[in-house]
């Protein structure tokens, strides 16, 4: 089974991120990055698959040079391939010119199986998925539960606002995973000495067909951007043992009980 | 300058709309002459009371049997797509939910257009634009649109209060057009509802979150014990502990999670990570336990303690008990 794994490097999300001030891009200089947190559960996911049904994990990222270190680490934890699509055209995308380019670096390697995380952690939009399965024209199964393959058909538990739904489609597909799907492995020592081994492609956009469209010409734009308002500051009580009676004082000026 | 016409994408539940969609009608109001409801469900049509109450003079109801047992995606984007082309409106609103975004991202790349997401506000001056907040709601960003075609924005739940106008009930506009073959590749063959006691998350007056000073998944119970004596309360978490695995992704707040505006919002252990922070900045009253008395969360607090929630939890919920009998 071929398994595509979409992955993202991301600022540290322990930190604020911050938009400079006349690009209105994100700024990346001197912030610490990582593979997106939500991204080593698909790729959990992925590798746990073609254990069980053989095949590969093929990990694929649109991101600036750095964006390497979250290929790595996706190869360190047992991915087979890696694919790196950069040009400095791309700074700036919105969703669908990153699905654009995903789905293009997808149909190239083959697939039968696309995961993805729900949403990134920085950006957040939550609609790459859906639209990597629009431009592949296949099924999109999102805020998969649990994930398994029984010969060609996908079965999920898909989250919903009530439960949850049992989902099966026949591959290929996309899915897109949740957090606590599973428990990302850590990379082992051998895993990380035997990723710098394993092939890597680097390529553009030009690579893949794509006319370079990014950030300037996806149809929207920031017009400002402002500091959110504050909330005011409370008070603030050190627990002598009778912190809960605050607690219920509090609750009883707010009337809920 | 006012819009000619907006969109509110409507999910169906037991022949009832889902709350988001009376909210988006209300706000579309404001912004445009016309307000219309498209909907798919073999009991869309029985919406049309509600929608109409809320400001939808037209209701396109897509009813055939099949689209109970499908993946709302794929189908509902060809067949929006199909109908926007026909009656071209300015903006299409979708509230920020799972199958609603299944739906608008589908349609966003088969339409070739932008798609805004985590809206918060919409306005109409000098196009479409929307507002959202960004890095932990630190920032409010404006984006507006610029290319030709729908605007379409996903908005999430509880940024605009529903309120009917009275209205009569929306005329309803049959979709006829057969749904294609290749949707059936993907079908929902159970759906198993969650069986929580009390309210939902997104309903409760009071919320009661808990993170990883908790220590350990066990002493969730804790807060059960306390939403059950407080009555009207659900329990949330915070990313740490849904991505450790100790309680479903259903239970998180925050920016990947779910928005919650509750009377009052009691943190356990909770630091205080802006990717939580976002999604109950809104509380009308916030309460914080913590060990650490820097946590961020006390930024947020109208009252904060700092001790260990461990210690706290349980004489309260006694404390709690002991008023109540």
């Amino acid at each position: 089974m071929k398994v595509v794994v979409c992955v993202k490097q991301i600022p540290d999300p322990n930190t604020t991120g911050q938009l400079d001030p006349t690009t209105h891009l994100l700024k990346r200089d001197g912030v610490e990055v990582v593979l997106d947190p939500g991204d080593e559960f698909g790729v959990e996911a992925g590798l746990q698959l073609v254990e069980a049904h053989g095949g590969e994990v093929t990990v694929v990222s649109m991101g600036p040079e750095r964006g390497l270190d979250a290929v790595r680490k996706a190869l360190a934890m047992g991915a087979g391939k890696g694919v790196l699509i950069s040009d400095d055209g791309l700074r700036g995308s919105d969703a669908l010119t990153t699905a654009r380019v995903l789905a293009a670096a997808i149909r190239r390697e083959g697939f039968d199986l696309v995961i993805t995380a729900t949403e990134s952690t920085d950006g957040y939009t939550g609609v790459v998925p859906q639209m990597i399965a629009e431009l592949l024209d296949v099924p999109a199964v999102t805020f998969a539960k649990t994930v398994e393959v029984d010969g060609t058909t996908l079965k999920v538990k898909r989250q919903t606002e009530a439960g949850f739904d049992l989902v099966e489609a026949s591959l290929p597909a996309v899915v897109s995973v949740t957090a606590g799907v599973n428990e990302p492995r850590y990379p082992s020592l051998k895993g990380i000495m035997g990723a710098k081994s394993k092939p890597l492609d680097r390529v553009t956009p030009g690579d893949l067909g794509l006319d370079g469209a990014g950030g300037r010409t996806a149809g929207q734009s920031i017009t400002s951007v402002e500091p959110a308002p504050q909330r005011a500051a409370g008070s603030i009580v050190k627990d002598d043992g009778e912190g809960y009676k605050k607690i219920v004082e509090f609750l009883a000026e707010k009337k809920v009980i | 300058m006012s819009l000619a016409k907006i969109w509110v994408f409507v999910e169906i539940a037991g022949g009832k709309p889902a709350p988001v969609a009376l909210e988006l009608l209300t706000r579309a109001r404001s912004l445009a002459s016309t307000v219309e409801a498209v909907a798919f469900a073999p009991d869309a049509a029985q919406a049309a009371v509600d929608l109409g109450a809320h400001g939808a003079t037209t209701l396109y109801a897509g009813t055939d049997p099949l689209w109970a047992d499908l993946l709302l995606g794929g189908p509902a984007a060809d067949a929006l797509a199909t109908l926007i082309e026909e009656h071209k409106p300015d903006l299409v609103l979708f509230g920020m939910t799972y199958n609603s975004r299944d739906v608008a991202g589908r349609l966003a790349a088969k339409l070739g257009v932008p798609v805004i997401a985590n809206g918060l506000d919409l306005s109409s001056e000098d196009g479409v634009a929307v507002q959202s907040s960004v890095f932990g709601a630190t920032l409010d960003v404006t984006t507006r649109f610029e290319s030709s075609g729908p605007a379409i924005a996903i908005i999430r739940p509880k940024s605009f209060p529903a309120e009917p106008t009275g209205g009569g009930p929306a005329t309803v506009s049959p979709v006829t057009a057969p749904i294609d073959e290749k949707h059936r590749a993907a079908r929902v063959t159970d759906r198993v509802a969650d069986v929580a006691a009390g309210p939902k998350l997104e309903e409760a007056s009071i919320v009661i979150s808990g993170g990883r000073g908790l220590g350990d998944p066990k002493n969730f119970e804790l807060l059960d014990q306390l939403a059950s004596v407080l009555g009207n309360a659900a329990v949330g978490a915070s990313r740490a502990v849904v991505d450790a695995g100790w309680v479903p992704y259903a239970m998180q707040v925050g920016q990947t999670g779910k928005t919650v505006k509750p009377a009052v919002y009691l943190a356990f252990g909770i630091s205080g990570a802006m990717q939580h922070t976002v999604g109950m900045k809104g509380a009308k009253a916030i309460v914080a336990v913590n060990r650490d008395e820097n946590a961020p969360i006390f930024k947020l607090a109208d009252l904060g303690v700092v001790g260990d929630a461990l210690k706290v939890l349980p004489a309260l919920v006694e404390e709690l008990q002991r008023r109540r009998s």
